[in-house]
């Protein structure tokens, strides 16, 4: 059953088939099983999850008429602010903190009907490409437990990837939703900035940072960013646009009439030769579906990674300095014999660990009077050349394609010590987050073993063609197969899956 | 104690610069970014939600209100309206700060490059604005033990009611070339601005209750210097009178340090109200570095050109030509209505004449007797304890024959100590003049019989001398005898 897709699921439960309690229960029988080994969810209850599900249960039962996804167990990365459950952005600042409000997007999923079953695990503060900087553990690939499953959601795409639950919500700075989704062989889409509400997700770097889906399929993520998108007063850089039907376009049978540009500068030196094999493949297939492939080249997403890496450290230098345990979280020292700026020095010494202290330094240098032009203000100009590049690509090509990254998941501690091949993992994805605009990560194969993903980037606003593409690549990759990616995976001791 | 200098003496050498900066609070429904009332006291951390306070997660939104009392204070102090600007990030920790960085605008001010004309003594200096910005305030912090400040302090209190209420800072150019009318004209320009401000209907421009607080940069330089001497940074200076002190107090010992040799620190100061002086707070460097960027979960604020003009068209008339029209309507010379402006009492004489009083009445309190207790007591005319509408009253009493001049005085000492509205006043201490014949002519005949000399002067028909049995009268009566009816009787029985 938990192999099953939410949409399928939300169909049983619909019939009466299933009920939401038995697919919670299945659910949590499988994070039972599998997060020790895993580390996934940071928080869950049983019980919490079973009153919900009941509840779906019994407003069905009441003849209710609701949504399609009512009654579906989702993870919800935590970093989104959760009345339930502590919300702690796996940092000791935070340990053991439970926000007095919901997020937007917590909101939307139980209006929605959906069962949050627990707060998943992710890089501190979202800083990171594996997990690896969580406070509280590394979260374990579920394609082969001795590597990482991206980051900084790496615990929402693989409690996706080992069916704990059918869906999760990443949020998505420099890829941590599209980067964990490829190295675990599962979907994931950052949406539009603006599309869907950041209100209640703790800020990493405010004018980048955006929630989208995390699911095994196209029409499921399609499904999850109908619930959790669409206009929020609370969030001023939301937009005020109708959502589009991204369900009807992930069940798009052709690409018939769509041009599609390869970019040119994410090929080459530095990526993994299976990765660029199951690119090209891919590409092969789009075509066969009927869309046009072009070239297209975007001169200045070659400096989108170092511009990246001042424009998000500067703001979340300042997005990370209100932790000072003067309000809530960690609070350290304060023994009555030290000045409150001496507490706030210990609580930040103690509260974030050394990525966090890295960033915040980086930041904190970038935008001192002296340096701001030459480093935030380049980086600023650097970012409205790339949004030219975008804007130029898109008047000739519907969509831009790319591997969602250079190469498969790697060992845990492999690249701890070298933060710049760490920070290399996002290089792909980078682009879109300075642009504001839609992209999603589809798995393509496997690559000596471990899944590839392909990127799909769409104008702002757009968030339709990519589930049009993913949705068709999906299908025809796995008429290719015989069957989804997933069943390539030997499963992890414990798991419940049968295949 | 600090040495200082003669005020008239430094003149001699010294010339001042001023610079002010004005934080006005505005008197919208709600905060800035956020939907808590936006209302001055409270029970501590009430009017709080997770915007205001911070909380991981929480998003600003901006108060469209707040965006249009700020163009409307730029159109008002004659400045350009920015056509698209944004708000910006000043990033500093400080307890009191709820995210550690205060939301308000750098390079970018929503207006810039106005000015406006102050009048003192009959003559008119023009003070040019830099910008007026928008930004939230603070929480309140409350220090409790060591000397009141933070540092050495045994815990503080914070009382976040207030963060995220919307403020318009002001900033002057520096103000030159006043001379010894520096300090009067950086009053004038505060009461000016706080009569503006109150005539657009933006702020409750309270300086007692900080929703109007002001710095005062003061610097000297040797005359002829021909460049800027370094400035002190004088923190929120809580009255006008307190704006004049603390200038001349400041100039005085800047004299001091620089006739001794010295060279003035560039720091920020405190004013103390108890004896006037200033003392040393923090250091402060040109080059302190707030890291200022602009505020990525803000738009940008593009006010199209319409609606600025239509902001403009409900502006109320210029200070000057309401000052014209006010002076034409109550028909006072120039030397009576410049003693009104210099006063500070132009809007409250204003409002007490829209309150019932004639304007001569109401020139008469304010100028006089309640500007003498003013001063007396070292506060501002507002600040007294007495309202428009009281003095209107306390002159219709007059004008009803239910007290006299004399008592009225007294009827404003008790409504200054809190006993009531005027007629309350009047009832509780008993101060109704009286006119009753029958009292009125017992007291008359014991003046008579006291003083038959006086008595035999007036059947006489030395009727000036009626005065002093009047006044025998009035005394015999504490105050309290309808002056008219006694000397009517006097004249009647010795007739």
């Amino acid at each position: 059953m938990i192999t099953k897709s939410a949409a399928e699921l939300g169909r049983l439960m619909a019939s009466g088939e299933l009920t939401s309690e038995e697919l919670t229960r299945a659910c949590l029988a499988q994070i039972d099983a599998l997060n020790p080994a895993l580390n996934v969810f940071l928080a869950y209850d049983a019980e919490h999850a079973l009153e919900q599900a009941r509840a779906i249960d019994a407003r069905r039962a009441a003849g209710e008429e609701l949504g399609p996804l009512a009654g579906v167990p989702v993870g919800v990365k935590d970093n989104f602010c959760t009345t339930d459950f502590p919300t702690t952005c796996s940092s000791r600042m935070l340990e053991g903190w439970v926000p007095p409000y919901d997020a937007t997007v917590v909101e939307r999923l139980r209006n929605a009907g959906l069962i949050i079953i627990g707060k998943t695990n992710l890089d501190e503060f979202a800083m990171g490409s594996s997990t690896e900087t969580s406070a509280f553990g590394t979260t374990r690939n579920p394609w082969d437990t001795g590597r990482v499953p991206g980051g900084s959601g790496g615990g929402s795409a693989a409690a996706v990837a080992a069916f704990m639950v059918p869906l999760a919500v990443g949020s998505d700075t420099g890829g941590s939703i599209r980067q964990p989704g490829a190295l675990t062989g599962t979907v994931g889409v950052k949406a539009t900035y603006g599309g869907s509400s950041r209100y209640g997700m703790v800020a990493m770097a405010s004018s980048l940072d955006q929630p989208g889906p995390c699911a095994r399929t196209a029409e499921d993520a399609a499904l999850l960013q109908e619930v959790i998108s669409g206009h929020d007063p609370r969030d001023s850089a939301s937009l005020d646009l109708p959502v589009a039907d991204l369900v009807g376009a992930s069940q798009a049978t052709d690409l018939a009439g769509m041009k599609v540009g390869i970019v040119t500068e994410f090929r080459g030196d530095g990526y993994e030769q299976g990765v660029l094999d199951r690119f090209h493949e891919a590409v092969e297939l789009l075509r066969e579906a009927g869309a046009e492939i072009v070239e297209v080249s975007c001169p200045h997403f070659t400096y989108a990674l170092p511009a990246y890496y001042l424009i998000q450290p500067a703001e979340l230098s300042s997005n990370l300095a209100r932790f000072d345990g003067m309000r809530y979280g960690l609070r350290e020292g304060d023994d009555g014999t030290r000045s409150a700026e001496q507490v706030m020095n210990l609580t930040r010494e103690k509260g974030f660990g050394r990525e966090g202290k890295r960033r915040i330094i980086i930041g904190t240098y970038a935008l001192s009077a002296g340096y701001y032009d030459a480093y935030y203000g380049s980086a600023q100009k650097v970012r409205s050349l790339i949004q030219a590049d975008f804007a130029k690509a898109f008047e000739q090509v519907d969509v831009l394609i790319s591997p969602t990254t250079p190469t498969t998941a790697f060992k845990v501690g492999e690249r701890t010590q070298d933060p710049m091949s760490m920070y290399l993992a996002d290089l792909c994805t980078i682009p879109s987050n300075m642009a504001g605009n839609a992209s999603g990560s589809f798995p393509s194969g496997l690559s000596e073993g471990l899944p590839t993903g392909l990127q799909v980037m769409a104008p702002p606003a757009e968030d339709a063609r990519i589930y049009r593409v993913g949705g068709v690549l999906e299908r025809a990759l796995e008429a290719k197969w015989g069957g989804p990616l997933w069943r390539e995976m030997s499963q992890p001791e414990g798991s419940k899956v049968v295949l | 104690m600090t040495e200082t200098v003669d005020y008239d003496d430094l003149l001699t050498r010294y010339e001042p610069a001023l610079g002010l900066e004005t934080h006005v609070e505005l008197n919208t429904n709600t905060k800035m970014f956020c939907g808590c009332p936006n209302e001055f006291g409270g029970e501590p951390n009430t009017h709080v939600c997770p915007v205001c306070l911070g909380l991981p997660g929480s998003l600003p939104v901006i108060n469209g209100k707040a965006v249009e009392s700020a163009i409307r204070i730029g159109l008002a102090l004659n400045c350009e309206i920015a056509e698209w600007c944004r708000m910006a990030r000043k990033n500093y920790f400080y307890p009191d700060m709820t995210k550690n960085f205060q939301t308000s605008q750098y390079d970018e001010p929503i207006a810039f490059d106005g000015w406006v004309d102050v009048e003192v003594d009959g003559e008119t200096y023009r003070v040019e604005i830099e910008r007026a910005h928008m930004e939230e305030d603070a929480g309140k912090a409350t220090h409790v033990g060591g000397a009141g400040r933070i540092q050495g302090a045994e815990y503080s209190l914070i009382d976040y009611n207030r963060a995220g209420v919307p403020l318009i800072e002001i900033v002057t150019q520096p103000i030159l070339g006043a001379g010894e009318k520096a300090p009067q004209v950086a009053r004038a320009y505060v009461a000016h601005l706080r009569d503006l401000l109150k005539s657009l209907g933006v702020s409750d421009v309270r300086m007692e209750q900080g929703s109007l607080r002001c710095d005062a940069n003061v610097s000297i330089a040797p005359i002829g210097a021909g460049k800027l001497g370094t400035r002190t940074e004088t923190k929120n200076v809580n009255s006008l009178r307190s704006i004049e002190r603390a200038i001349r107090y400041e100039m005085s010992r800047q004299a001091a340090v620089l006739d001794a040799g010295g060279a003035v620190v560039q720091e920020t100061r405190h004013f103390h109200e108890a004896d006037g002086t200033t003392s040393s707070g923090r250091p402060k460097s040109d080059a302190e570095d707030y890291r200022y960027f602009a505020e990525p979960d803000l738009m940008p604020i593009a006010p199209s050109r319409e609606w600025v003009e239509e902001l403009r068209a409900t502006l109320p008339e210029p200070p000057a030509v309401h000052r014209r029209r006010l002076q034409g309507d109550w028909g006072f010379s120039d030397i009576d209505f410049s003693g009104i402006v210099n006063a500070g009492a132009l809007t409250l004489v204003e409002e007490t004449v829209a309150a019932g009083a004639t304007p001569t009445a109401a020139r008469k309190w304010w100028v006089s007797d309640l500007a003498r207790r003013a001063n007396e007591g070292g506060i501002d005319l507002d600040e007294l304890g007495i309202t428009p509408a009281q003095v209107a009253a306390v002159q219709a009493l007059v004008d009803e024959g239910k007290i006299n001049d004399k008592l009225a005085r007294q009827v404003i000492d008790g409504v200054l100590a809190g006993e009531g509205e005027p007629a309350e006043v009047v009832d509780k201490r008993g101060l109704a003049v009286v006119s009753d014949e029958g009292a009125l002519g017992a007291a008359v005949d014991d003046a008579i019989a006291a003083n038959p000399d006086i008595a035999e002067r007036i059947r006489g028909g030395k009727v000036q001398a009626a005065g002093a049995l009047i006044g025998q009268v009035m005394k015999a009566m504490r105050g309290q005898a309808d002056a008219g009816k006694v000397r009517e009787l006097i004249l009647e029985k010795l007739a």
